[in-house]
């Protein structure tokens, strides 16, 4: 099958604009006759199941937490680009588009980027209508700060609470519509499987995760807009409850599956700190506007610092290496996140981490403290020379930006970020690739449409700080409301589908046996055992750097490890009630069979472009290596009944707006 | 560090509730607070008994999923945080910890500690919202400009995460301060103006309905939200109320 992006045809810049004059409309009237089901409610399914709503449809939602505004788009902290030039530093439509490309390493669609570009402006105009409190000057007019990989400041903040403030926008739009009966919420549930009925997607099978009952759900299309899937490494910045069910099971029902290779490992994370962690906690990309990362220049002082002996602020400016200015001097600490993991890990890796484990490095924000608080004394016509009163001028400055995030940092870690530097190490936070969309962001099961993280098209290999909100929102709100309704302008006299089809009866079936199977295999290990396992040979083999060797046992273990998963597993309680070792059952299965896939597409790409770096492809001074003349393609993975049988298929990457160049920050 | 938890085991809404006891040790003081049940849970599995049920998900104290009633506080002894974010350190060796749900007339248990908080959701359907459509040609963001100061008041009230800590405190279980947090959000910002009459009445006539009690102006709801929302919105929301009750 060759895949077919249906990317409409004329300039990059008139495409969405033509293709939106030119797409079929379904009349307000018909809209009343259509369901569409929603699977997630974070930024992109929120906003799509409101819009839809609005536009007259039936939407049924779905997610598996007690309410849509706990999605985990909810942690984004620090903010959402647009290409708006309130600050009048040279930002338009172009270069925000030009930044998501480069910054993606080259490996996206053009045209998908630049109607991301496009709406971006759109997102804030909406918001504030939505009454969401964006950051304000004291003028009343919108702030803006700057983030990695970009040359303007573009970025929309509400502190570091960013994507918290932006879903709850998403969700009132949504309680707006339920009000008005126009979307049927389903929480606490969970989609297991997609019914395809004549090669359309027609429906789900759900559980309801109260009392367990299995349930049958109907519609015209479905969309899904589950988030990534970095919670195949067990140790990441998603929520516990982040999984690729639905992704995954409609890879199995034919979508293919694009570029699983391509992870975001953030570089700003508080480090590991000891064997029953259960999750990473993020601190803000928007930090490093004004925290300068560093090691010890010498190795004898970060073994000094390790074992206690000696103190960041012990050593001299001229013992300290701030390696991402010395490496990077024209983007410095606002380097990409690839290219900032990388580098701690090359650090870290030689010697000079700075925690008991030696993976961590220092983010200091002592200089922008002094710097803010001279700024404050100048403008209040105080005394600079008085060091407490700089410091503590300055303090509240940097609280008033990130006050949020210190407090968490310091909660976590029992230390004073004001007074001492954090400590941070790179941990699994995005997944560019996912389900493979065209231009309609639909997936190759037509009438199954995906958004969001869950699909793979606008990021490439590395997605850029703040454009996961801005991709999230204008997949929502304003892409999927045009592209569904060309789709579903044929269907007007379908008329309600049956639940009781025999494709519904099967598919049900199916995700009885499977829980039936987990009540009572009565295995001897807990699933989050076999969780941590994957999650091992995920970070170790399959992370920040990869190879052919270790990527090829990656393979096999994973095979090994699912297979013994199956044999046993443990878990506890009954399949009609309240079950979250059930839950937590059918995810990591789904995992077992998407960690492998991951590990293939990775051995396959043999190049090293953003977050995908396989060691035998770098530079001499350790930058990535691309390989435009063979690899400048979309990996579609077919589902053909096992990870090791997948089918790849190329979509390939053209380029006619931008000139493929070796991607430098330096 | 060597606990003795005594913890609410309840099979599911109609069953009959009851605190029961779990020796535990090895606990060390960098653990979350979840992170220590998990280690629990993992004996209890081990052992062929069933795990504890609780709320959690994002862990970094955002998504307002986890929602524990501990040694009669909610989210426990630290102050500023939820759940998710209270270390060990808190504790020390030979504690007892008793852990309960967030108990109300109006969140029910489900099962153990988790209870069913969607009375929240629907006191937001009733009116946390301004009705404006997805058009992609609203006019500029920067075309209404709001005082840095009435942003940050409104931004501050936003940061409300639904935990429902506030209700759980009360000793009228009144979800005043929640309800408060997003009337006074939008009667703060021009956007939500227009619509701030009908806001108030209808929200609080939701929030009646689904049997919150009363305020009484005790203060509680304030020290125990973990976002710190401030009761001044609860007085703001008074004024709005009567300002539009009188507006009928």
């Amino acid at each position: 099958m060759a895949l077919d992006s249906k990317v409409p045809s004329g300039s990059i810049s008139d495409k969405w604009t033509n293709y939106k004059d030119h797409i079929n409309l379904v009349n307000p009237a018909n809209k009343r006759n259509i369901d569409i089901i929603v699977v997630g409610t974070g930024l992109a399914g929120g906003s799509a199941a409101a819009t839809l709503a609005e536009l007259g449809y039936n939407v049924k939602t779905f997610c598996f937490q007690d309410s849509p505004r706990r999605a985990h788009s909810i942690a984004a902290q620090g903010g959402i680009n647009a290409a708006k030039n309130y600050q009048g530093d040279g930002d338009s439509t172009f270069r925000l588009f030009y930044d998501t490309i480069k910054g993606g390493d080259y490996r996206s669609r053009e045209a998908n980027v630049h109607r991301l570009a496009e709406v971006s402006t759109n997102i804030i105009d909406q918001c504030v209508m939505q009454g969401v409190p964006l950051a304000r000057e004291y003028g009343g007019l919108l702030d803006n700060r700057s983030f990695g990989g970009t040359l303007v400041a573009r970025t929309f903040y509400a502190k570091g609470q960013t994507g918290q403030q932006l879903l709850l926008g998403a969700y009132s739009a949504m309680n707006r519509q339920i009000g008005r009966g126009k979307i049927k919420p389903h929480n606490r549930h969970e989609m297991l499987d997609l019914v395809v009925v004549d090669g359309k997607a027609r429906g789900i099978i759900a559980r309801d995760l109260v009392t367990g009952e299995i349930e049958r759900h109907s519609a015209h299309a479905v969309v899904i807009a589950s988030g990534g899937y970095g919670n195949v490494f067990f140790l990441s910045t998603y929520a516990m409850g982040s999984n690729a069910t639905a992704a995954w099971k409609i890879h199995k029902k034919g979508a293919f599956f694009a570029n699983p290779c391509y992870t975001q490992i953030h570089p700003t994370c508080i480090p590991v700190s000891g064997e029953h962690q259960s999750k990473l906690t993020l601190m803000s990309e928007s930090l490093r506007n004004d925290g300068r990362i560093w090691v010890p220049a010498k190795l004898e002082d970060a073994q000094a610092i390790r074992e206690g002996k000696k103190k960041p602020a012990d050593l001299s400016e001229e013992d300290r290496d701030y390696y991402l200015e010395r490496r990077y001097p024209s983007f410095g600490n606002l380097v990409p996140r690839d290219v900032a993991s990388r580098a701690a890990k090359e650090r870290c890796d030689a010697g000079f981490g700075v925690n008991k484990t030696g993976e961590a490095v220092y983010l200091d924000f002592a200089s922008a403290i002094q710097r803010y608080g001279k700024e404050q004394a100048y403008i209040k016509g105080l005394d600079a020379n008085n060091t407490k009163l700089i410091i503590d001028l300055g303090a509240a400055v940097v609280a008033n930006k990130y006050g949020n995030l210190f407090q968490m940092y310091e909660k976590i870690v029992d230390e004073d970020p004001y007074k001492t530097p954090m400590m941070i190490y790179p941990a699994v936070h995005y997944t560019m690739g996912g389900t493979w969309v065209d231009y309609n962001l639909q997936t190759t099961i037509p009438g199954c449409f995906s958004i969001g993280e869950s699909n793979f098209s606008d990021h490439g290999a590395n997605r850029l700080g703040a454009s996961a909100l801005m991709q999230g929102l204008a997949d929502g709100y304003f892409v999927l409301p045009y592209t569904i309704g060309d789709y579903l302008a044929p269907d007007i006299k379908t008329g309600t589908i049956s639940t009781d089809l025999p494709e519904f009866v099967e598919a049900e079936k199916k995700v009885k046996d499977q829980i039936e199977k987990f009540i009572n295999n009565n295995g001897t290990h807990s699933v989050d055992y076999f969780h941590k396992k994957l999650g091992k040979i995920m970070w170790d083999k399959v992370g920040m750097a990869r190879n052919a060797k270790g990527l090829t046992e990656a393979i096999e273990e994973i095979a090994a490890l699912r297979e013994e998963f199956y044999k046993d597993v443990k878990v506890p309680g009954t399949a009609d009630s309240f079950n979250q070792e059930l839950e937590k059952a059918g995810r990591v299965a789904d995992f077992l069979e998407l960690g492998e896939l991951f590990a293939k597409d990775a051995l396959h790409r043999n190049e090293s472009c953003g977050g995908h770096f396989r060691e035998e492809y770098q530079s001499e001074d350790g930058e990535a290596q691309r390989d435009d003349e063979n690899f400048a393609y979309v990996a579609a993975w077919e589902y053909k009944g096992k990870p090791s049988d997948a089918v790849l298929h190329k979509e390939p990457l053209v380029f006619e707006n931008i000139k493929l160049v070796t991607r430098s920050y330096k | 560090m060597k606990l003795t938890l005594q913890i609410w085991r309840q099979k599911n809404a109609k069953a009959e509730g009851k605190i029961v006891e779990y020796p535990i040790d090895g606990i060390e003081e960098d653990m979350s607070f979840l992170e220590m049940l998990d280690v629990l849970n993992e004996q209890l599995i081990n052992k062929g008994d069933e795990p504890v049920s609780f709320d959690h998900d994002c862990r970094e104290g955002i998504c307002g999923s986890c929602s524990l009633f501990i040694n009669g506080e909610a989210h426990g002894p630290d102050r500023g945080i939820p759940t998710c974010q209270l270390h060990m350190r808190m504790f020390k060796d030979g504690d007892t910890i008793f852990i309960e749900p967030f108990r109300a007339a109006a969140f029910p248990v489900i099962k153990d500690l988790v209870v069913d908080r969607s009375a929240f959701d629907r006191i937001q359907h009733a009116g946390g919202f301004v009705s404006v459509n997805t058009s992609g040609n609203p006019v500029d963001a920067n075309t209404i400009p709001i005082p840095k100061h009435d942003a940050d008041r409104a931004f501050d009230a936003a940061t409300c995460i639904g935990c429902g800590a506030c209700v759980a405190t009360c000793k009228n279980s009144s979800a005043m301060l929640f309800v408060a947090a997003k009337v006074s959000q939008y009667a703060l910002l021009p956007q939500g103006r227009v619509e701030a009459t009908d806001r108030v009445l209808n929200m609080v006539a939701q929030m009646d309905a689904e049997g919150f009690g009363n305020c009484t102006n005790t203060g509680a709801c304030e020290v125990e939200c973990p976002k710190g929302i401030s009761l001044d919105y609860i007085a703001q929301m008074n004024r709005e109320y009567l300002s539009a009750s009188i507006k009928g």
